[in-house]
């Protein structure tokens, strides 16, 4: 019976991309079966997964890495020397992922219906095929989170990639009036070309892979002799292959993760829809990083005390630190949860740094249920804003003109509009704040069990040494960083719920913000419940996590480490929290801002102003690369047309007409029509020449007559005697 | 006649015939083309006579000197061209015909020097002249072909003088 | 001893060939004419000197009686011949057979 539904694993990616495919070429113009055919797509794929992730749970010990996992295979590509095996598995890591994945994106493709205004004349004009691109994008992180191999596991990393571009740039003719603002079709671009900068190196890690092991199948590298292989044989003499690869894989994480250098993109691209924020670049896509890392973690432990995990593990906590301090400082209401995102994921990746691996699992785990639930909640409140906006009385308050935006154009995102909205929009107002508690890892919500299970062990590293051979600085630096992070995190988020539903409405638009229709609200209910349950099944006394993924990493004999509850960090990480949301209450709570100018502007001066412009790191990159990428384009667009092609082509052109010209005089004139000609000339000569013949003298006449008698007789002659006999016989008479 | 004589006679008669048709295409006056033609006819008359047939010689000077010389001699008379200083007596051909004859001649001497001619002496019988009489009335020898040459003389010599008479 | 056969056959294929030339050769109708008559002339001879030296044993006279019709046949011929020549004159006011070349392209 199991076995039954585990072979059905193919099918899970590809309900939702049937919905694609029906959407695309059948219900585009209904909305509202557009709307079924994906909830349905999307549906399928969630009862398919629960139903393997049940069972994968039943079957914890049989299913276990790294030969392990249920294995559905597909068919084989044949390369030359090798066969490339493509498959499904299902394993406890992607039973895990199939609880949340397809949950998750129901609850969001809920939501769509009504945030893109289905049954409201402002519906949105392109309104099936965003169900369409989200069923693909679903197919996309589904089929990631089954493959069994690395070729299947690009395929539909990349298809993530082009949904994520399509998706950000939904609204692709939105322009601002700013031009420093970027507009959804440059973000899509700007995501695009980031993750594919990281997309390039992991690309690069798996060819090595392959190049050393001949195979592209999971379960064939992560065998203990090829993981022994790879972590004693050295790249160039110098580097393990092991270490190499692992970093470069690593590298595709860092960009589809948003991970410092490459989380450029992530801000940016709130541009795009609220639920494609909520999906794509909160609960499943940027959690694809994740994921890459921990199912590929036999690698990244091959080597002991290797560099790959100290990387890992600094950028996981640098990032976590630098995007905590930027969010302080966003008015965008968005803006401000992407830098938590950032933040969260830089977590999660830290933790895998130090080898806690399933400490980041449970992480990603609980962060897309509440990341989700928050950004959902975000999107409510904007639709809420919006619409007050458009049905505000034509007068403005007393207190600000249109609003706070850029050059005159009212932002609906802008916490700095909002306000008060608490009692406008209840359900989205609690809901929220129950996400916000689990971000900031306050008991007993979701975040704290998960956040806290990170410190800790980044804390026992730091105490005990960690398994892997991390050392017990990183350990240090990871929980130190980690914990300033959770402050700026409690601070932030905070400030984001005074600011937005404290308080009294700042502009019109807030003080007339409708709550938001049913098939929004009732998504944020169910993952605000989520949210709030879903830590306790990782508590260190009961941790189910543990209990289903612990295992994953038992190579090289060795065992992730059981967490325990360790008071002091679980101690130190609340009073944490507690003050930063005591410090928000502080400045943004106990007085309500009835002005949209941000205390902490004055307070923090240019400390302020290196935070709100995202430490310049996107200048840093404008001036360093993509100028000198632009001017060398453009340089190599001279030489190339101007120098060396057009004058190519130009003489390419000039040659082909003097070719032409001189064939036609040399070869044309000649040969053709001296052809031609020649025949007509051949003809009349004959002709001339026969003409002679008959001259119309009898004699003439005669004369021909008399010789070819004589010819005949000649030929008659031989033949009867032979030629030189009859000369000789003439001859002698 | 003697026997070793007659290789002699022949000699002298065929030479008459040649030189005389010699001196028929090789003269530029036609006049004297006709008389050197008269001289052949005489040489071939010989022939006949050495040949034993002395009918035909008779039938030969008879006719062709004394009918068709003379008819050619007073046609050269009529047409008076001979007098014209621009007289051209050949044409452009006559050295290719000059050629062809000459070749001709070579391969026509070849081949009957080469061939054994089946022959069969025999003397000429007396009544030669009767019996050629009786032969061209003879039904069942060569009267048809008797009446039909002069038939043909007939038809010849009125069409002669339809074409030559004054319009 | 006779005169051998051969030596009429050349004497014949001789005449025939210098009739040949001149019929080829001469500008003049009448001329030609008399290369004509030579050439008949040589195929008389040919004729009888077989027939002496063949027939005359079998008994039959068809060399002789062929060399009358020959004779005959020539006799029309020259009439005809002359007289178109003469017609020919009247009506161009030339013997010269090159300028009587009207049947040319």
């Amino acid at each position: 019976m199991t076995e039954f539904f585990f072979n059905l694993t193919w099918l899970i990616p590809l309900f939702p991309l049937a919905a694609f495919a029906l959407i695309v070429l059948w219900t585009n113009r209904n909305r509202l079966l557009s709307t079924w055919v994906a909830w349905i797509g999307i549906g399928l794929a969630w009862i398919l997964g629960w139903t393997l992730f049940f069972l994968s749970g039943r079957e914890v010990h049989s299913l276990t890495p790294p030969g392990g996992g249920h294995p559905v295979p597909l068919f084989s590509i044949p390369t030359g020397t090798t066969l490339l095996r493509l498959g499904f598995q299902v394993d406890t890591l992607t039973g895990l992922m199939l609880f949340m994945v397809p949950f998750v994106c129901l609850m969001i493709f809920i939501y769509s219906k009504g945030y893109m205004n289905y049954g409201r004349e402002d519906v949105d004009p392109r309104y099936s095929r965003f169900f369409a691109y989200i069923s693909l994008f679903a197919c996309g992180m589904l089929g990631l989170v089954v493959s069994d191999n690395f070729v299947t596991l690009l395929i539909f990393w990349e298809v993530m990639g082009l949904c994520s571009y399509l998706l950000i740039g939904f609204w692709f003719d939105k322009s601002y009036k700013d031009p420093k603002r970027i507009t959804p079709k440059q973000a899509g671009l700007k995501a695009f070309l980031t993750t594919r900068i990281g997309d390039a190196l992991m690309l690069a890690g798996m060819l090595l892979l392959y190049s050393q092991t001949g195979t592209l199948t999971f379960r064939e590298i992560f065998r203990e002799e090829t993981l022994h292989t790879l972590a004693t044989s050295y790249a160039w003499g110098q580097v393990p292959w092991a270490t190499l690869c692992a970093i470069l894989i690593f590298g595709g994480a860092v960009g589809k993760s948003a991970q410092f250098p490459l989380h450029v993109w992530l801000p940016d691209a709130m541009e795009g829809p609220t639920p494609v924020s909520a999906l794509i670049h909160a609960a499943t896509m940027v959690s694809a990083g994740v994921y890459l890392v921990a199912r590929t973690f036999p690698l990244f432990v091959a080597v002991e005390g290797g560099t790959q995990l100290a990387v890992v593990a600094f950028i996981g906590a640098f990032t976590a630190f630098l995007a905590s301090t930027i969010a302080v400082a966003q008015n965008d209401i968005k803006r401000v949860l992407a830098y938590s995102t950032i933040s969260q994921l830089g977590y999660m990746i830290a933790a895998l740094g130090l080898g806690a691996y399933v400490a980041a699992v449970f992480h990603l785990i609980t962060h897309a249920f509440f990341k989700a639930l928050l950004f959902l909640g975000s999107g409510s409140v904007i639709h809420g804003v919006e619409h007050g906006h458009h049905h505000a009385p034509l007068h403005p308050s007393p207190s600000e003109g249109e609003g706070h935006g850029s050059e005159g154009e009212f932002d609906a995102n802008d916490m700095m509009n909002m306000g008060g909205l608490l009692r406008r929009m209840p359900t989205t107002g609690w809901t929220f704040i129950i996400g916000a508690l689990a971000l900031t890892g306050i008991f007993p919500w979701a975040g704290f069990w998960s956040k806290d299970e990170i410190l800790a062990d980044a804390w026992r590293v730091f105490t005990h040494g960690g398994e892997f051979g991390v050392s017990m600085g990183w350990g240090f630096f990871v929980w130190l960083l980690l914990t300033a992070a959770a402050l700026l995190t409690a601070f932030y988020t905070g400030r984001q719920i005074f600011l937005t539903f404290a308080g009294r409405p700042r502009t019109e638009a807030a003080a007339h913000a409708p709550e938001s229709v049913p098939s929004m609200t009732w998504p944020l209910v169910i993952l605000a419940a989520f949210a709030t349950v879903l830590g306790l099944f990782g508590t260190p006394w009961a941790n189910q996590f543990y209990a289903l993924i612990g295992h994953q990493a038992e190579v090289m004999g060795r065992e992730i480490a059981h967490g325990e509850f360790n008071p002091t960090v679980a101690g130190i990480s609340t009073l944490v929290a507690l003050s930063g949301w005591l410090i928000a209450w502080l400045i943004y709570g106990r007085k309500p801002l009835l002005v949209p100018v941000d205390p902490l502007e004055k307070a923090l001066g240019p400390l302020y102003r290196w935070l709100k412009n995202k430490w310049y790191v996107d200048e840093l990159y404008m001036a360093l690369v993509i100028r000198p990428a632009i001017a060398l384009a453009r340089a190599c667009y001279t030489f190339d047309d101007k120098i060396v092609i057009d004058p190519i082509v130009d003489a390419v052109g000039r040659f082909g007409r003097w070719l032409s010209e001189w064939l036609k005089k040399a070869v044309d004139n000649p040969v053709v029509d001296g052809a031609v000609n020649g025949v007509g000339q051949v003809t009349a000569w004959l002709g001339e020449f026969m003409r002679a013949t008959q001259t119309g003298q009898v004699q003439n006449y005669l004369l021909v007559a008399a010789v070819t008698v004589l010819l005949l007789l000649a030929m008659f002659l031989i033949r009867t005697w032979g030629t030189w006999s009859v000369w000789l016989a003439f001859l002698t008479g | 006649m003697t026997l070793s004589v007659s290789p002699v006679i022949f000699i002298v008669l065929s030479a008459t015939a040649l030189l005389g048709a010699l001196g028929v295409v090789l003269s530029r006056n036609l006049f004297r083309a006709a008389l050197f033609l008269v001289l052949s006819f005489i040489g071939v008359a010989g022939l006949y006579i050495l040949l034993e047939v002395e009918i035909l010689a008779m039938i030969q000077l008879l006719i062709y000197v004394g009918a068709i010389a003379i008819l050619i001699i007073f046609v050269i008379m009529l047409s008076r061209q001979l007098m014209s200083p621009q007289y051209r007596a050949w044409n452009q051909q006559r050295r290719g015909g000059a050629v062809v004859a000459v070749m001709l001649f070579a391969v026509l001497a070849f081949v009957l020097l080469s061939v054994t001619w089946p022959t069969a002496e025999a003397a000429v019988p007396q009544d030669a002249i009767a019996r050629l009489g009786r032969a061209l009335v003879a039904p069942d020898q060569f009267v048809l072909p008797f009446e039909v040459a002069s038939v043909l003389l007939l038809v010849a010599l009125v069409g002669a003088v339809i074409i030559a008479r004054e319009k | 001893m006779q005169v051998p056969l051969s030596w009429y056959l050349i004497v014949a294929a001789a005449l025939f060939c210098i009739g040949l030339y001149g019929v080829l050769s001469r500008r003049n109708a009448i001329a030609i004419l008399m290369g004509v008559e030579l050439m008949l002339n040589a195929v008389n001879v040919n004729l009888l000197a077989f027939w002496r030296h063949g027939e005359v044993a079998r008994g039959t006279l068809a060399g002789q009686v062929f060399a009358i019709i020959v004779i005959t046949v020539a006799a029309a011929e020259a009439a005809v011949g002359l007289a178109l020549v003469i017609a020919v004159y009247r009506a161009r006011r030339t013997v010269d057979v090159e300028e009587v070349d009207r049947m040319k392209l």
